[in-house]
């Protein structure tokens, strides 16, 4: 729906600003960002993260007595979907030498670079291959790339920086000395790239970069990459078979505690599978859809933790999850269209961000925790209260898309951004000469399973990749580093289990004694609720209509 | 759990799912219209979106003949309609070695020799809930103009419906993909700067400077944090920095 009077007329005060602000921009002269000792009193104060209550220790595995949110550890506080008693590991269903959970960015590189490096691999995926986030990253890719200009060194510092300088030294190291080829091997596959006349890559700035090293395929540079990394994997279907609506809900470990395999769910017929592999990666992605602390999200409808969940109870530490990302700016206005992702690349090509009054209250390329803060400090009754009122009784501000056309010429907004030009067309605004009005939704798992530089897990043979693992982003990912995460730890993930095969060979027959272990677990931390995970999908249904879904024991199939 | 957007205020209108009645909310779209009348979509849903293709919709309204197109995470609802969402479309695909590959117009016509049976009836391009001419880029594949395809196509979410639509059977998402990698792959010139870098890197270039950075304290990290320099954001791609000791 195009925007009510009522916010015509706020928007007319954006207006009345613009030409001024547009000036500014041009001269160079910023919105002054906040210094480094700034940032911290602003995100105590209105960060998420740090509202009371909404974070408790976990009370069993590995890392027990870890606080984080609420809604992650009801799903780790939790007993197995399927009874380990019943499953047959004796008689698997598959054998594959690499099993990948996954398949998403981290997912499909790791089983392009296992299969060039001769491992069957077997692809399991709880949607379709490609339905994951990173179809719906937008705005870019970071690799420090343009010699003379930058170098993995600020790519370093700059990740440092962003993730509150926690991060893991060899992750970050691992990544920025891996970005260009990263690049250079999505551009051989035959990624389309924005790039000049003369080859060279289009690149821009991020929030907290200090060099321009944003790649993009317009906005959609994350269903680009997908695409075109799923349409390789297509091209070896001898060495790659994937298996759709088929999400494991248990990793299978042998007698050593060698990783053996996982234990799939068809979501169509309802059966379990046992897949027996000599190495699993796990590339299951983040934990949108749990909305935590109830947040919109901007994540794909399968992000539900179901990696983690698994591999935590096969042992496996997790970090970095006491922080979660709130991205600056999702859609508040329209409703339809409430919690989709709004790139980065809009602030980064100039836009500015907006109160009621049309002013600026915070710099539009601050880090994301901290844009994010701002702009709930600004929108909230409790902070300045200067927010835009939706016509829902929501909050937000505006993002001022129209002046990146008065910065880079007429058109740029319809050519640079089509998928958020298209998607807004749809209820009859236009983004080259109205607003946005967005809000900070829940974007990105920032911390996840403890690995190394080679993607190993303390489990022999299991491996993560991708969002699923944690360490890289410290306590705040920068954007364009999660689509460069899945590409480099993808494949180096995929490397490494084929290495792994050629020196272990087979593991031994599976078992799920871990699982009982950890049921029993539990049950011994008298926890109430009658918890189950992984939780697989979320349910959107209605409740009335739940209420009256009786059935206890289901005949057929449940779709 | 609800999706904090839910609404259930306003009026409710009859929708046919596959010719059965549902009342849902007016505002909703097809996507959430089917959870407030109890589905937990598993498939036909995916990024939720509108970008990745799960959800492509066949619709008819009572007040047109039309068979309507769109997705059904983006479509709201209209009163009567009947719909049916379309998760999957059965696709040939053909395998190819892009290394091995020149990118030209030939070689995509070998692959896909079908595409010389488009009738131009223009389905596809109705039938495209991204609004992309499919059938223009049909054209531009047959004439061997792949950077055209590439381009014309971009936006394809490859969710199939072109294909459903298509009287002469052709797989049309399959051969824009082809024609956007080899285009990319052998039409653009490729990135210079990156090879020259990934050489950079495997000498060892940077080994020094970043594991210098590695072994310094959060204090010394902090202060060459807040001093880097930052390239000015309206600069030109020709703007170097002062310091160039490790660029």
């Amino acid at each position: 729906m195009p925007y009510p009077e009522s916010l015509k007329k706020l928007i007319e005060k954006v207006v009345a600003t613009r030409p001024a602000r547009v000036e500014r921009k041009k001269n160079g002269q910023e919105f002054p960002p906040l210094k480094l000792e700034e940032r911290e009193p602003v995100l105590r104060n209105f960060h998420p993260d740090f509202i009371e209550g909404t974070r408790r220790p976990i009370k069993v595995g590995p890392s027990k007595g870890y606080s984080i949110s609420n809604e992650i550890v009801d799903l780790l506080d939790a007993k197995s979907r399927v009874n380990p008693y019943l499953v047959n590991l004796l008689d698997p269903d598959f054998e594959t030498d690499v099993l990948i959970i996954g398949a998403g960015g981290a997912g499909t590189a790791a089983a392009l670079l296992a299969a060039q490096n001769g491992a069957k691999v077997t692809i399991a995926t709880k949607l379709r291959h490609g339905d994951a986030n990173t179809m719906m990253a937008e705005g870019g890719i970071q690799a420090a790339d343009k010699v003379g200009k930058d170098s993995p060194y600020y790519h370093y510092l700059d990740i440092l920086g962003g993730g509150h300088f926690v991060n893991d030294p060899e992750l970050v190291y691992t990544m920025v000395q891996n970005a260009p080829d990263a690049l250079r091997w999505l551009e051989g596959m035959g990624a389309s790239f924005s790039k000049y006349e003369d080859g060279k890559m289009k690149t821009m700035h991020g929030g907290g970069t200090c060099r321009k090293r944003m790649h993009y395929a317009a906005d959609i540079t994350g269903a680009e990459i997908m695409k075109t990394i799923r349409d390789e994997a297509r091209n070896h279907e001898d060495m790659i078979n994937v298996i759709e609506f088929s999400p494991a809900v248990e990793i299978a470990l042998d007698d050593q505690g060698r990783c053996a395999g996982a234990v799939l769910y068809n979501l169509e017929t309802a059966q379990y599978y046992y897949v027996k592999a000599k190495a699993v990666i796990l590339a299951t992605g983040g934990s949108g859809r749990l909305h935590i602390q109830n947040f919109m999200t901007t994540n794909h409808y399968g992000a539900t933790a179901d990696g983690l969940v698994i591999a935590y109870r096969a042992g496996v530490p997790i970090s970095f999850l006491h922080t979660v990302q709130y991205h600056p700016t999702g859609v508040v206005f329209p409703e339809q269209a409430e919690g989709i992702l709004i790139t980065e690349k809009f602030r980064g090509a100039g836009a500015n961000v907006l109160n009621i009054h049309g002013e600026q209250f915070v710099y539009e390329r601050e880090p994301r925790d901290v844009e994010a803060a701002c702009i709930i400090r600004e929108c909230s009754p409790d902070g300045r209260g200067n927010g835009v009122p939706t016509p829902t009784g929501k909050f937000g501000v505006w993002l001022d898309s129209p002046m990146i056309d008065m910065l880079k010429g007429e058109g740029t907004v319809r050519k640079e951004f089509p998928g958020k030009h298209i998607l807004f067309r749809r209820f009859g605004i236009d983004i080259s000469s109205e607003p946005m009005l967005i809000h900070p939704t829940l974007h990105y798992q920032n911390g996840g399973l403890d690995i190394n530089s080679k993607c190993e897990t303390n489990v022999p043979g299991l491996y993560a990749a991708g969002e699923v693992a944690g360490g890289i982003h410290g306590e705040n990912r920068l954007m364009g580093n999660s689509l460069l995460d899945v590409i480099v730890f993808g494949r180096i993930a995929g490397t490494q289990a084929a290495e792994y095969i050629r020196e272990h060979g087979d593991s031994g027959t599976g078992n799920l004694d871990h699982v009982k272990h950890y049921n029993k677990e539990v049950e011994a931390a008298e926890i109430d609720e009658d918890r189950i995970a992984p939780m697989i999908l979320p349910d959107y249904s209605n409740p009335e209509v739940r209420k009256k879904q009786l059935t206890k024991d289901y005949f057929g199939t449940l779709s | 759990m609800t999706e904090p957007s839910e609404t259930t205020v306003d009026s409710l209108v009859p929708i046919f799912f596959m010719g059965k009645r549902y009342d849902v909310p007016a505002s909703l779209t097809i996507q959430k219209a089917l959870e407030y009348a109890g589905y937990q979509h598993i498939r036909g849903c995916g990024c939720r979106g509108g970008v990745c293709g799960a959800c492509g919709t066949v619709f008819r309204t009572p007040d047109s003949y039309k068979l309507q197109v769109g997705l059904a995470c983006q479509t709201v609802v209209q009163p009567g309609m009947h719909l049916m969402i379309l998760p999957f479309y059965p696709g040939n695909r053909s395998v190819f070695d892009i290394e091995e590959m020149k990118g030209t117009g030939g070689e995509l016509a070998a692959l896909y020799p079908e595409i010389f049976k488009c009738i131009g009836c223009n389905a596809c391009s109705q039938g495209c809930p991204m609004d992309i001419d499919v059938m223009h880029y049909m054209a531009q594949a047959i004439r061997g103009d792949l950077e055209g395809v590439a381009e014309t196509s971009f936006d394809c979410i490859m969710c199939g419906l072109c294909a459903s639509r298509c009287p002469a059977e052709e797989v049309q998402f399959n051969v824009a993909i082809l024609a956007r990698r080899l285009n990319a792959r052998h039409g653009i010139i490729r990135a210079e700067h990156l090879h020259e870098r990934v050489k950079e890197i495997v000498s060892g270039k940077f080994e020094e400077p970043l594991r210098d950075l590695m072994s310094k304290s959060t204090e010394e990290l902090k202060e060459l944090y807040k001093s880097r320099e930052a390239e000015p954001q309206m600069a030109e791609e020709d703007w170097t920095p002062v310091d160039a000791r490790y660029v």
